[in-house]
């Protein structure tokens, strides 16, 4: 099993992505810098967080019509797992790999703190060591973080179970005041449609031992583990 | 020839624009009263292309494929000559 980190010009979480595989987790993992392309089959890649080419244009629009993205389209095509943290996620729905967009946050500032999560789909590749419901505490730090998507789409992912985490508070409730960036419906995690996909906002990378505040993020890299190993 | 297109990428009518209500509060803190605020982005493009018609479409294929996001933006453009 191996997995890869990209790396682009501004990307920023790629020595934590790689550090919880490789270090916490225990898989080969490879950081690769985008201009060398993908260039073997991997069992995961992960799209760091960050601010690559400087959140230029719209955040993750530059790496998104960078080459090596041609590469990631083609190992999720395959049916491989492909994850994408914060900077990752935007770059993620700017490729077309989920619907909707993250834009700036509804209140225009930078928000780095705690947040709590509601585990929307415990069956994914990447949510099954999580209990459907569950709340999870991860923290979140953007400022394009808002999810937006055209009418009626927000339900309809929910519908078809493709919404990995929800904004919640503490008791698991989705409320306005448990949204921080005024995401449709609290939606933070999305499943691209054949499930392989997954984009979101929160940084489980950064909470995924027990001395960050909370390791509730290790178990979903443990969970794309899991996954790769059943096939 | 040599063709410029102005390109302005707004958001979508009713999409919030948070950056635009934290700049009419600004405004409002320096006294002026507005009723409405809205911003744009704009590019002037400049191709060596046959025709103005040309121009324009290489134009909206930019906007379609990079500058803006047809989630949330609608794109004008104008040729000059």
């Amino acid at each position: 099993m191996r997995f890869a980190v990209l790396q682009f010009g501004g990307s920023n979480c790629d020595h934590d992505a790689y550090h919880v595989v490789h270090d916490v987790c225990g898989v080969d993992c490879d950081l690769i810098w985008y201009k060398e392309g993908i260039t073997r089959e991997y069992d995961a890649v992960i799209l760091p967080g960050g601010f690559s080419y400087g959140d230029y244009l719209r955040a993750g629009a530059i790496a998104t019509r960078t080459p090596v993205m041609q590469d990631v389209l083609r190992h999720a095509d395959a049916g491989r797992l492909v994850l994408g943290i914060c900077n990752g996620a935007q770059i993620g729905a700017e490729s077309g790999l989920i619907p909707g967009v993250f834009t700036t946050n509804a209140y225009p500032k930078f928000i780095c703190e705690w947040v709590h999560l509601r585990v929307e789909n415990a069956t994914s590749p990447f949510t099954s060591q999580y209990r459907m419901g569950e709340v999870i505490r991860i923290p979140i730090a953007h400022k394009e973080g808002r999810y937006v998507v055209p009418p009626g789409v927000g339900r309809q992912l929910l519908d078809e179970g493709r919404v990995a985490f929800r904004f919640c508070n503490e008791e698991g409730e989705c409320t306005p005041e448990s949204n921080p960036n005024g995401s449709a419906l609290n939606i933070t995690g999305v499943l691209g449609d054949k499930g392989n996909v997954l984009v979101m906002m929160p940084h489980p990378e950064r909470a995924a031992e027990q001395i960050l505040g909370s390791a509730d993020g290790r178990r979903l890299f443990a969970s794309m583990i899991s996954h790769i190993e059943n096939q | 020839m040599s063709f410029t297109a102005k390109i302005t990428i707004s958001l979508k009518e009713g999409m919030l624009d948070p950056e635009a209500r934290a700049i009419r509060h600004a405004l409002s803190n320096l006294g002026f009263e507005t009723e409405s605020l809205s911003a744009a982005r704009v590019f002037f493009i400049t191709m060596d292309v046959p025709g103005a018609g040309d121009a324009r479409k290489k134009a909206e294929e930019m906007c379609e494929r990079l500058l803006a996001n047809p989630v949330i933006h609608s794109y004008e453009i104008e040729v000059q000559g």
